[in-house]
């Protein structure tokens, strides 16, 4: 067998829909306020997709900006990984959608579902097909049009999320560069904390389902809280051992944006002051898969992460679900 | 143990070490500690004190002096 590639994120690119939506606008529609939400969450704002604007759309916005970064043209894609949990449609995939809106005809395409996590996942299969040499150009993306599935009556959820796209093209890279490790993980036993009811096979959507709400998204607050923080740190500091460095070797972190306190203890775990993390909840919420593609396009656009930096990038999500990993750059 | 646990606690919410804390004290009304407060003090007793405390057990805790009768039984 012949030895793996070495594989990095040869371009970058992100979109997030015009409409912001503040603190002071949720108050209107739901019993809240500014106060609350910031406190707790550390998010001001959020933006919502338009509503003839789907998640493939802002996928293949994001994904042309990828691909003008890294240099590379529609037939040059192998495959297509979206990771997201609000897809365009359940069949046809969001990476079919996004397929035929870039153009890139002789690729593969797939979705793949581990909500906020979602973008960690896509990276790391897709750096597996390059690493093996089966393919060149692989496009992974974080996409999510949250706001369809937010329960504008429930003041516990509505508030936390919104809607973007972030992308990035893997490809081969020197030797010693790229993503040096990775983790990822799941833990179905605690699957219901965050969840949508129906609209499965489970329970298909009816008069019934729609008049209980259940096709909205739910979640149990204090438990996805305590799995984050734990999650958050220990997978953390799992990857840097495994790319055999220490703490002292990490330049930046880019965590997935749950809540402004998950990203702290975070922090504090890799020894890291908050300059050195880049945090976009404050305006975009928590944007689930698009989070992470979204926060590391802006930091590598803001010059905040230079070449021969080492980065980890970390999520959670529902599942639960979590990854992380080091990026050489 | 009541020591311990004020510590813990004044540590977690940033409070003054001579804050006054009794187990008449209650996080929430007292001590102005938010829901997510309450999940990070919960948090570092588990950690602390290598026990699990379920939501449905903390969401009992009146006062300080409950948490650390739970806290004793867990660790006795």
């Amino acid at each position: 067998m012949k030895s793996l590639r070495s594989v990095g994120i040869i371009g970058t690119g992100s979109y997030v829909p015009e409409r912001k939506v503040t603190n002071f606008d949720m108050e209107k529609i739901v019993d809240t306020s500014d106060e609350w939400i910031r406190t707790r969450t550390g998010i001001g704002a959020r933006h919502f997709a338009a509503d003839d604007e789907t998640t493939s759309d802002m996928a293949a916005k994001a994904a042309l900006k990828a691909m003008e970064a890294a240099n590379v043209t529609a037939d040059e894609i192998d495959l297509i990984i979206v990771g997201t949990l609000t897809p365009d449609m359940l069949l046809p995939s969001t990476a079919c959608l996004v397929q035929d809106k870039i153009g890139a005809n002789g690729s593969a395409a797939f979705d793949l579902e581990t909500a906020c996590s979602g973008f960690i996942y896509a990276m790391e299969v897709g750096r597996n097909f390059v690493a093996t040499g089966m393919y060149n150009k692989v496009l992974v993306i974080g996409a999510e049009k949250l706001s369809s599935f937010l329960d504008f009556e429930d003041r516990a959820t509505c508030v936390l999320f919104g809607d973007g796209a972030g992308a990035a093209v893997l490809g081969p890279v020197e030797d010693g560069k790229g993503i040096l490790s990775s983790e990822l993980g799941a833990d179905g036993s605690k699957g219901m904390v965050l969840k949508i009811d129906a609209g499965g096979c489970k329970m298909p959507a009816s008069e019934q389902t729609l008049k209980d709400r259940l096709h909205y998204i739910t979640m149990d607050g204090s438990e996805v809280f305590k799995f984050a923080v734990r999650i958050m740190g220990s997978a953390s500091l799992n990857v840097v051992e495994k790319a055999g460095l220490t703490l002292d070797d990490i330049n930046f972190l880019v965590p997935h944006q749950a809540n402004m306190r998950i990203i702290s203890a975070a922090a504090k775990k890799l020894n890291l002051p908050l300059e050195k993390v880049q945090i976009n909840l404050t305006e975009y919420g928590n944007m689930s898969a698009a989070s992470v593609p979204v926060a590391l396009d802006q930091a590598i656009r803001e010059g905040k992460i230079k070449e021969g930096d080492k980065t980890v990038l970390v999520g959670f999500g529902g599942g639960l679900t979590w990854g992380a990993c080091v990026i050489q750059w | 143990m009541f020591d311990k646990v004020k510590e813990i606690i004044l540590e977690q919410l940033g409070l003054d070490e001579d804050t006054v804390v009794t187990p008449e004290t209650s996080l929430m009304n007292d001590l102005k500690a938010d829901s997510l407060d309450a999940v990070e003090i919960i948090m570092a007793f588990e950690d602390e004190f290598d026990i699990e405390i379920p939501d449905s057990e903390a969401e009992n805790f009146k006062n300080i002096g409950d948490i650390v009768a739970y806290i004793e039984s867990k660790t006795a």
